[in-house]
């Protein structure tokens, strides 16, 4: 049980039904905010929030970095939005339907929707931002498009089809914001969309428009009056201020110059202290969709690295528990195997891997080490990632091992991840919602190439592995996609192709009197379409 | 050596400099390991090889080294410092718009360190060995010591947390709707706080400079002669001392002022001011080459162009410079 999971039977009772969700960590309730959970949504004011590091661009269907989603997914808008549970829910599609051999999925639109231009939304939008837009430059959409999509087509001017060429389970969580966001054909169409204008001054259907960027400093967004939900959104403004120190964000929290730490602002050890403060709310959730899960990769071209004693030695060796409670503040789960608990299909009739040394040492002799250095990459993603990597390494010379730490940039580990230029590295991926969106990458033998970090860098190659994972993503029916996928991971689990460390969390703090913030699958992306302050 | 021929000698040098610090910042930052493409695709958290060769394309990354140099060349001497893909700006653009701030910030700073420094230099050089002495020395070794993004935070601790009298970030308040009289009021206000961290550690500079300068002038038989003539040590010190020992500071002045434009990365970052030292920082861990090579660029041609005046100034501080020229 993690620390949020412990405060949160604190104040589950009241908090949870009153906000109409199970928060994690501390309530509203318990910071005192007693009146604002009784109150009905009211309409107006501000919130100010922190982005970092600042979005490169807020045009969500040629950018898709973290930051930007955050902010401009207020902007644009996809056919869907996903719960906590990854069931999808109504946004530009009002229902859907899916033939039941999972090959036509059928989408009805909205009918009373406007770009923020004043111009209709219709089903032109959404061909041309599938089938076109986003089909020759989304990373994401564009292999999926590609391998499994057969046509897309307007049935009318509100209704859409996708007629797949065969069944792709995950296919209905590809209508999220960040993979899909449907942007407008008129503004669009026949130009060069990389250089595009419109791209600096976004024209989406969201609840919200780009009123102002002063960059290095924030971004304004302006209530949208047409919106197509009635009444929403509630709230007239949101700063989005850019803050690029942590230590900063912390005192910028504090001294109420901000209301909303987004995760991963702020450091671990500061969540804690943070959650004491007065009118202050924390959760957890929101990040079902990514469900961020980390490990170390194993370069399986290393002649040790191949053998499962020594991956086996090594994953004896580190003591995960330490990890998450002292290096993640208790902001995470152990992680039991290629699928995070969070993310669809997940099995956790797994073989388990405790910290024990003393096993450890033997595998490492039964593996036939003998003192060779071996590489650690680190990963440059902050000081918590630092000091774990510096644990790890504690661990395995307490086994034995001979670690030589290798510290640099973002760029320079990309490039040593792609051009295999490791033996250990500390990674975290994420899952989208699907093992076959974000976790068969990892796996596979179609997935070794040499130039890029995010495929099977470890170079583990399985083809009973290949055949269930490429099973599982055809199969019709969730029964039978559960079966092939306990399997693959029971032999990813036995196998040890990478050695798996934490689910982690990054948690989001708020002013405990703003209200229905983190309400789906994509927490802090789509936050404010109902939000509103007490 | 008439004027215009010295000008047209630094003018020449300058360009020479340029050229070669252009050429050198391009080929440096090729050597650095990392692929731009990378960076960027790791941020939208997946990419395939079509995606990596789209951006690698966006970038002009897959042209040659010796086409992506030329190209760069060009576009400089026709004033083009090129496009930031990643930002979707052309990279000009991208540091007039800092610059206001950065310049707001640095200049302060320039003229709080230079007033304060020189100031306390001087008092300290006529009470040497006494306590005030002391105390402005040791003031001086701290904050010369204490490293600016650590001395950023503390200030925000005190003044922001706890006393609650300054904003700890941002350059304006943001959402206020202030104009005119009360925004400038207001920037001012953001203002205090970062230009007063960067300006202690360059009083602290001049401080000691100026101190150990006054000290070797007073030696000198022409203030001993100003003392004689029964002038007043104020005097003294205000005609014949200052003057005098004021060229090393304005030696240094004139490389603090070169760097001007570039910023404090440092303060810029901790305090969230909007110039062009995050502009870099940013463009340096996102591999945006283009404006990694503008920012160099511009920085590069300020720090001449400040060297060029500070040579000046110097003619005009002690005209006896020209005399030797």
């Amino acid at each position: 049980m993690t620390g949020f999971n412990k405060r949160e039977l604190l104040k589950a009772g009241v908090a949870g039904l009153a906000a109409g969700e199970l928060f994690f960590g501390l309530s509203p309730l318990a910071n005192g905010s007693i009146t604002a959970l009784a109150q009905s949504p009211k309409r107006g004011g501000a919130v100010r929030a922190v982005v970092h590091p600042e979005p490169s661009s807020l045009m969500l269907g040629l950018v898709q970095n973290t930051p930007t989603q955050m902010v401009a997914g207020s902007i644009y808008e996809s056919l869907l939005k996903y719960g906590h549970d990854l069931k999808p829910i109504p946004s530009l599609a009002e229902r859907w339907e899916i033939s039941e051999d999972g090959k036509a999925y059928t989408f009805h639109l909205k009918r009373n929707v406007k770009w923020h231009d004043g111009k209709p939304f219709t089903a032109d939008d959404v061909v041309f931002s599938t089938d076109v837009f986003l089909r020759e430059l989304h990373p994401r959409w564009r292999p999926v498009a590609t391998t499994h999509v057969e046509r897309i087509e307007k049935l009318d001017d509100f209704t859409v089809r996708y007629q797949l060429k065969n069944p792709f389970g995950p296919f209905i969580l590809m209508f999220e914001l960040s993979t899909t966001p449907i942007v407008p054909r008129h503004l669009y169409a026949g130009t060069d969309y990389k250089t595009n204008p419109n791209n600096n001054t976004p024209i989406g259907t969201g609840p919200f428009k780009l009123a102002e960027w002063t960059r290095g400093s924030h971004i304004k967004l302006t209530r949208n009056p047409d919106y197509h939900v009635q009444g929403l959104p509630n709230l007239d403004e949101i700063y989005w201020q850019i803050i690029p120190d942590a230590a900063a964000r912390v005192v910028a929290y504090e001294t109420g110059a901000v209301d909303i730490l987004t995760g991963g602002t702020v450091e671990n050890f500061d969540v804690a202290k943070l959650a004491k403060m007065k009118n202050t709310a924390v959760t957890g959730k929101g990040w079902e969709m990514i469900a961020p899960l980390s490990w170390l990769w194993f370069n399986h071209r290393q002649g040790l690295m191949a053998k499962k004693s020594f991956r086996q030695a090594v994953m004896y060796g580190m003591d995960r528990d330490f990890a998450k409670d002292v290096i993640w503040n208790g902001l995470a789960r152990l992680a039991s195997g290629p699928v995070s608990s969070k993310t669809r299909f997940y099995s956790d009739k797994v073989a388990a891997y405790g910290f024990d040394p003393a096993k450890a040492k033997a595998l490492l002799k039964e593996s036939g080490y003998k003192g060779e250095p071996i590489r650690l990459l680190a990963l440059p993603y902050g000081e918590a990632w630092t000091r774990w990597a510096e644990a790890v390494k504690q661990n395995l010379t307490d086994i034995g091992m001979n670690i030589q730490l290798v510290t640099t940039d973002v760029a320079g580990y990309g490039q040593r991840l792609s051009d295999w230029d490791f033996d250990l590295a500390f990674t975290w991926l994420s899952q989208f919602g699907d093992p076959a969106l974000g976790v068969a990458r990892t796996y596979v033998s179609s997935n070794i190439a040499k130039g890029s970090p995010w495929n099977n860098v470890a170079g583990y190659s399985n083809p009973e592995v290949d055949r269930l994972f490429a099973e599982a993503a055809a199969a019709n029916g969730e029964a039978a996609r559960q079966e092939l996928y306990t399997k693959v991971q029971q032999i990813l689990v036995e196998d040890l192709p990478v050695a798996w460390m934490l689910e982690l969390e990054f948690p989001t703090i708020y002013r405990s009197n703003f209200n229905n913030l983190i309400k789906t699958a994509t927490g802090m992306n789509d936050a404010f379409q109902d939000a509103w302050k007490a | 050596m008439t004027f215009a021929l010295f000008l047209l000698r630094k003018a020449l040098g300058a360009a020479v400099i340029l050229i070669a610090i252009a050429a050198l910042n391009f080929f440096l930052l090729r050597l650095a390991p990392g692929d731009p493409a990378q960076v960027m695709a790791g941020e939208a958290g997946a990419g395939d090889a079509v995606f990596l060769q789209q951006l690698r394309e966006r970038f002009g990354l897959d042209r040659s080294l010796a086409e992506q140099f030329w190209l760069y060349i060009k576009g400089m001497l026709s004033l083009d410092l090129g496009f930031s893909y990643r930002q979707q700006r052309p990279v000009l653009d991208l540091i007039l718009e800092r610059l206001p701030a950065t310049l707001l910030l640095t200049g302060t700073a320039l003229i709080i360190s230079l007033a304060a420094g020189v100031t306390l230099g001087v008092v300290a050089a006529r009470r040497v060995g006494r306590a005030s002495d002391s105390a402005i020395m040791t003031g001086s070794l701290v904050f010369y010591a204490m490293p600016l993004f650590w001395l950023a935070i503390i200030a925000q601790i005190v003044f922001s947390k706890y006393l609650g009298w300054l904003p700890n970030v941002g350059y304006e308040s943001m959402g206020a709707g202030y104009t005119g009289a009360r925004r400038t009021l207001d920037i001012g206000w953001h203002l205090i706080m970062p230009a007063t961290t960067l300006g202690l550690f360059f009083t602290a500079v001049y401080a000691r400079m100026m101190r150990s300068s006054m000290i070797e002038v007073s030696r000198f038989d022409y203030v001993k002669t100003a003392y004689a003539k029964g002038l007043t040590p104020g005097a003294v010190v205000r005609h014949h001392m200052v003057p005098n020992a004021i060229l090393p500071v304005v030696t240094l002045a004139g490389l603090q002022a070169g760097q001007l434009v570039g910023g404090s990365l440092l303060v810029e970052t901790v305090f969230a001011w909007p110039g062009i030292g995050r502009l870099l920082f940013d463009a340096l861990l996102q591999r945006d080459y283009q404006v990694l090579l503008g920012v160099f660029f511009t920085c590069s041609a300020m720090v001449i162009l400040f060297n060029i005046l500070t040579d000046l100034m110097y003619r005009f501080v002690d005209p006896r410079i020209e005399a030797v020229s």
